[in-house]
């Protein structure tokens, strides 16, 4: 194992059981390695295990075969259980059904008070945390009057405020519109880059995995690629081929070279507008 | 439809009584509760009245409000009045007709006991006027806390009652869009004989159900996802403070007693 890898996946398989008793197997010897500091996206689709993995890197699930090392334990070690759900932070797909407290405080509070943080020392990481995701004009609001970003920043607050080393976005932007889902983006990037938090993405919107240092895209409990976002998008045919999208660009560009239009490589829309006017501007 | 409903009767605000501690407040109510029941006579309710006049003043609401909280009882204290003017006998005989009569003890009970229970009312309404939910549950738990030594689970009941609070808004809205669906789809919950009305009410109540299992479920994970493992080796975060407010309850309530002790026949 390399030194700064931050989370290790080592022949894991897991497997739920089915209505009639038999196993249904959801993930089948995964391997990956996460490294420190690092942006990382997890594409599928629904059902290619990908939620799994999720609530398998913080020990919310155990895998069936193979071991899985966060930040140098394994996550089967009962003893450490705490440290690694402190060390790994999990923001979930419903905004409100994750929120425990009645006000905005109470919630950011609630992974401290589990934690058994001093109170004076809570009071400060609280404030820390709400101003870190930009919600600090929030404090005493109740949950139930903020706009669906708005909560998932919240949440994002509570895991920052028992300072983790890594956060795992679990479709988090998935129940949110245009608007709450660029905030939410945009913070964990800034969160990545500023405070060198590893964050793990586990999306079904290609556009959100652009960004990303590493792309992992999982297909019936398996790795099907793994790599860097320009070699991932690159192969189309095989993402459609398991019936996932690539980004508008890629998408554009794979279109434009069917019909004998060749682009350099692109995966933003603003390198694809200014290719194509290249283009246009030498014909 | 169901936007603006409050949560209990909260009635937010800065007064002396808003800034109080809850946990002063519900011990205080628990001494004026004994004291009114301690009373007995015309002076010692006279002081109990002014009290509460002065404790009305204090918590700046307006009249309206504190008069709705004796709306829900205001039949039971007619109720008590009527029985204790007939069927209480002692004392001069105000009033004769055949075998019934109305006596003096009749009326001097009617009046006392309806205004123990007119007192009650109000004292414990200006606590649920003037703190809210979240404090009230905050200061229960605080106050219940030696009880978990013993085996209440004092913890627990604090975390189901602050989740409750939560989650009351959140099924509101459900329950809104729960409505609105079916409706669309061609239910009637406004018209048709009360039996029709509340089978109608049906399918707005399973959907509920079924949804608030799934986001129990759901809540379940995101907590010991954030490390919840029971009230052991917990903290809280301390947002109760007593002030020169307590204070001034606490002498309140120690005067209040003295005074009761003293003239009360």
């Amino acid at each position: 194992m390399k030194e700064e890898s931050l989370l290790a996946f080592r022949d894991v398989s897991f497997s739920y059981d089915g209505e009639e008793g038999q196993r249904i197997p959801v993930l089948k010897s995964v391997d990956l390695t996460i490294e420190k500091g690092s942006f990382v996206s997890v594409l599928g689709h629904n059902g290619s295990g990908k939620s799994t993995l999720a609530k398998l890197m913080n020990a919310l699930l155990l895998p069936e075969k193979g071991t899985i090392i966060v930040s140098g334990f394994d996550t089967k070690n009962e003893e450490m259980l705490w440290e690694i759900r402190r060390h790994v932070g999990m923001v979930f797909q419903n905004p409100d059904n994750q929120i425990v407290g009645a006000t905005v405080e109470d919630d950011v509070a609630f992974g401290l008070e589990n934690m058994g943080v001093d109170p004076g020392e809570m009071r400060k990481r609280i404030d820390e945390a709400l101003h870190s995701v930009g919600m600090e004009k929030y404090l005493m609001a109740q949950p139930h009057r903020l706009s669906g970003g708005q909560k998932q920043r919240v949440a994002i607050a509570g895991i920052m405020a028992m300072r983790p080393s890594l956060i795992i976005l679990d479709e988090a932007t998935a129940m949110l519109d245009p608007q709450g889902r660029q905030e939410v983006m945009d913070l964990a990037r800034r969160l990545n880059r500023e405070e060198g938090i590893t964050i793990i993405n586990i999306t079904h919107f290609p556009e959100e995995a652009v960004f990303s240092d590493h792309v992992t895209v999982m297909n019936a409990g398996e790795v099907l690629l793994e790599g860097s976002p320009h070699d991932v998008f690159s192969q189309v045919e095989r993402l459609q081929s398991v019936g996932l999208d690539v980004p508008f660009a890629v998408r554009v560009r794979h279109a434009l070279a069917a019909k004998g239009i060749e682009l350099p490589f692109v995966l933003h829309q603003e390198e694809l507008v200014e290719h194509v006017c290249r283009l246009l501007l030498t014909k | 439809m169901l936007q603006n409903i409050a949560i209990g009767q909260y009635v937010p605000g800065q007064s002396f009584l808003h800034r109080a501690d809850p946990r002063s407040k519900l011990l205080f109510i628990i001494l004026f509760a004994t004291l009114v029941f301690l009373a007995n006579n015309a002076i010692t309710y006279a002081v109990l009245i002014a009290f509460t006049l002065i404790t009305a003043l204090l918590s700046r609401l307006s009249l309206s409000y504190i008069l709705k909280s004796l709306k829900p009882v205001w039949i039971l204290i007619l109720f008590t009045v009527v029985l204790h003017i007939f069927i209480t006998k002692g004392g001069t005989v105000y009033y004769q007709w055949g075998s019934f009569t109305i006596e003096e003890e009749g009326v001097r009970q009617a009046i006392f006991i309806s205004l123990r229970l007119g007192l009650l009312i109000l004292i414990s309404s200006f606590l649920t006027l003037t703190t809210s939910p979240i404090d009230l549950t905050e200061g229960l738990e605080r106050l219940l806390g030696p009880f978990g030594r013993v085996g209440v689970p004092v913890h627990e009941i604090a975390l189901m009652m602050s989740i409750a609070l939560r989650f009351i808004p959140t099924l509101m809205e459900e329950t809104d869009k729960i409505i609105k669906a079916q409706t669309a789809r061609g239910a009637n919950f406004s018209s048709g004989s009360l039996l029709r009305r509340a089978k109608n009410l049906i399918p707005i109540a399973i959907p509920l159900f079924i949804s608030a299992f799934r986001r129990a479920e759901e809540l379940a994970l995101a907590m010991e996802a954030r490390g919840y493992r029971g009230g052991v080796g917990r903290t809280r975060l301390n947002k109760l403070a007593f002030s020169w407010r307590d204070s001034c309850v606490a002498v309140a309530g120690v005067v209040l007693l003295f005074v009761i002790g003293w003239w009360r026949s």
